[in-house]
């Protein structure tokens, strides 16, 4: 940064009032303009998409009502011994949704579902994302017997019915909103890692690769300058819809049962449903909104990853 | 590539093959690197469902006896009964020469051999996934090509709006709302069991009624399922309707309907038969979950059983076949394509 402040021509004399306006020019503000820049391009080219505009809004709204549960609604409400409301009653004025089987109401149950089912999709689409990453690049990067040895591990996972083997994992790991993350990372990344080791290898064929090596990089330049940053925008893209994925899957382990029975999510409200025979016994409230909620959420991420992807990638466009 | 969950299948797959024409192998080299593949993954089947529920942590026999009040010696004859008092190693070898006669060891909560039950279990979930998938195919794929050739219009709008909707949907709830309408109000069709319990019916009657009992599972599957097809057989087909021959094709002045039918529908069938193997995984992962809606007596229902019991045994022996099953259609799947694609073909 330092180093071309006076010498080079042409450019402003410290201290004068253009220099302050106009910091110098270092590598790093040209990076960082560049990425502002690009940011810019893709905020712009994604509100031309009304879907996933809609569907960002949404999930705004969403993500403060989740955090903001404590504030509406006091834990106390899903306590059962703390609360007077009669069993299965259908939707009044006092509560909105009605109450489930134990007499809470499916309003406040509906509100703290989101925070667990919400969390739950983030945090297993995180840990997706970084596996699938990871195994992609490197498998992509190293080739060879190494490559050849992931890429199998990566195809088993592909094949392989993953809700059956998130089954199995979360029957065999301690019952837990975490274990439910962790079955459901392990099970989800491994689409992930085909799409970014041919991106790997569509990057690495370029010639600045070859320009890098020459100049002596090493395997960690290579892959932290030039590989990651070209994958990324390929793997957002990705995160947007996995989380829609990660959510349905939530519920579907906990509709099995396997969820943490301590803690309400929009799957285990569904699972109690069942239960209790809510389905059949015609209390349709208690039936209703928590897979409305999934749904509407999970179509939500689907609209914002379709937007996002077909501006990171415009030959899917109109698709 | 679409959003659709097939769109990374496609694009996967593709590198594979690209990678064949350019070493241009027999048909043979090909089926047997295949198979090689087929037979590393269900090697790490067996070994992953060896010690999932050994290696983990977690003791299985502390698992199965949670809340429930056993003193040391009745957890010591649990650990005898199940062979834990072995090695590990001897464990798995006695395990393996189980396998190899196709023993997959006793049921702990049904007090049957696994393999009897899963065999018992096994025609149900065939015929529930085979025929949702038959129409989930048939109307997916129909729907898909024709909001494909009228992209943009009412039709395209409306059903790949439709299919996201459904993609969105967790399979169970819509079991559970079919559940909610004809168990509660209507009424005239059943909403457990493959058949009505106390009626003898034979030949017809019999056929009759397992397909009343077909009915409501059958929907909540093909619904969630030929969502996929649509947006896969529309994405397909808008990537051929840029390609030359059909500007070929209509030049010779071919109707409009007959360029569709006869030139690109066959090529953009192409990737979607493969999907269509692929997606079986997928289509008996949602049988599990549609099946304990419903009390349909398959293997979806018996995992479901084993997964409370928890029957530790059973849901092994469960895991296995659901993967035996997976890995051995994705083998054909990708034969077919090698069989299907000319371009593969004549490399």
């Amino acid at each position: 940064m330092t180093t071309q402040r006076t010498e080079a021509p042409g450019s402003p004399a410290p201290g004068s009032p253009r220099s302050a306006a106009k910091p110098p020019h270092s590598a790093r503000s040209v990076a960082n303009a560049r990425r502002r820049q690009r940011l810019v391009e893709v905020w712009t080219e994604f509100r031309k998409s009304p879907s996933g505009l809609f569907g960002l809004i949404f999930l705004i709204i969403v993500i403060l009502l989740a955090i903001l549960a404590p504030v509406i609604a006091d834990r106390s409400l899903l306590d059962v011994t703390q609360i007077d409301n009669a069993a299965n009653e259908p939707p009044s004025m006092q509560n909105p949704l009605g109450t489930d089987p134990s007499g809470r109401s499916v309003l406040v149950m509906l509100l703290w579902g989101s925070r667990v089912s919400l969390m739950v999709g983030v945090a297993a689409t995180a840990m997706s994302m970084v596996i699938g990453t990871v195994v992609g690049m490197a498998a992509g990067h190293f080739g060879g017997l190494g490559g050849a040895l992931l890429m199998r591990v990566v195809d088993f996972f592909l094949v392989l019915p993953s809700l059956v083997l998130a089954i199995v994992l979360s029957s065999v790991l301690q019952r837990g909103v975490w274990t439910i993350v962790i079955a459901i990372g392990i099970t989800s990344w491994a689409g992930t890692a085909r799409v970014v080791r041919s991106q790997t290898l569509t990057i690495e064929s370029r010639s600045y690769i070859e320009r890098s090596l020459a100049l002596g990089a090493g395997h960690r330049h290579i892959i932290g300058r030039h590989v990651l940053p070209a994958v990324m925008p390929l793997v957002m893209a990705n995160t947007t819809l996995t989380v829609g994925a990660a959510i349905i899957a939530e519920s579907t382990l906990s509709f099995l049962g396997l969820g943490d029975t301590t803690q309400t999510s929009w799957g285990s409200m569904l699972k109690l449903s069942m239960d209790s025979g809510a389905a059949t016994g015609g209390y349709w409230w208690f039936v209703l909104p928590p897979g409305l909620a999934i749904v509407v959420v999970v179509l939500a991420f689907t609209l914002v990853g379709r937007a996002f992807e077909s501006v990171i990638n415009p030959t899917l466009r109109g698709r | 590539m679409s959003s659709a969950p097939g769109a990374q299948d496609v694009a996967a797959t593709e590198t594979d093959r690209t990678d064949d024409v350019r070493q241009g192998t027999s048909f043979w080299r090909y089926a047997g690197r295949k198979a090689g593949g087929a037979l590393v993954s269900l090697a790490m089947v067996v070994v992953l469902g060896f010690f999932a529920f050994r290696i983990l942590p977690g003791d299985p026999v502390l698992t199965l006896t949670r809340g429930k009040r056993v003193d040391a010696e009745q957890v010591a004859a649990l650990r005898r009964e199940f062979g834990l008092d072995e090695s590990l190693w001897n464990q798995f070898l006695i395990y393996l020469r189980n396998l190899s006669h196709g023993d997959l060891g006793d049921s702990y909560t049904f007090r049957r051999p696994v393999a009897d039950l899963i065999y018992d279990h096994l025609g149900p979930t065939l015929l529930l996934t085979g025929v949702s998938a038959v129409l989930a195919i048939a109307l997916g794929l129909w729907v898909g090509q024709k909001a494909a050739w009228r992209r943009e219009s009412f039709f395209d709008r409306a059903s790949t709006g439709t299919a996201l909707v459904l993609w969105s949907v967790p399979t169970f709830w819509l079991g559970l709302l079919l559940l909610l309408i004809f168990g509660g109000t209507l009424q005239i069709l059943p909403t457990a069991g493959m058949v009505t319990t106390g009626l003898d019916a034979t030949g017809i009657d019999y056929v009759v009624d397992v397909a009343r009992h077909l009915v409501l599972p059958v929907i909540t599957m093909v619904a969630v399922t030929y969502a996929q097809y649509v947006l896969v057989m529309r994405a397909s087909l808008i990537e051929e309707m840029t390609s030359d021959y059909l500007v070929t094709a209509r030049a010779k002045g071919l109707r409009e309907d007959l360029v569709r039918r006869r030139h690109a529908i066959p090529n953009a069938l192409l990737p979607t038969v493969t999907l269509v193997f692929m997606h079986i995984g997928g289509l008996i992962s949602g049988a599990v979950t549609v099946e304990t809606v419903f009390s349909w007596p398959g293997l979806g229902y018996l995992t479901f059983q084993a997964l409370t019991g928890p029957d530790l045994p059973l849901l092994q022996g469960t895991f296995v076949v659901f993967s035996f099953i997976v890995i051995v259609m994705n083998f054909i799947a990708d034969l077919l394509y090698r069989v299907l694609d000319p371009r593969v073909r004549a490399a």
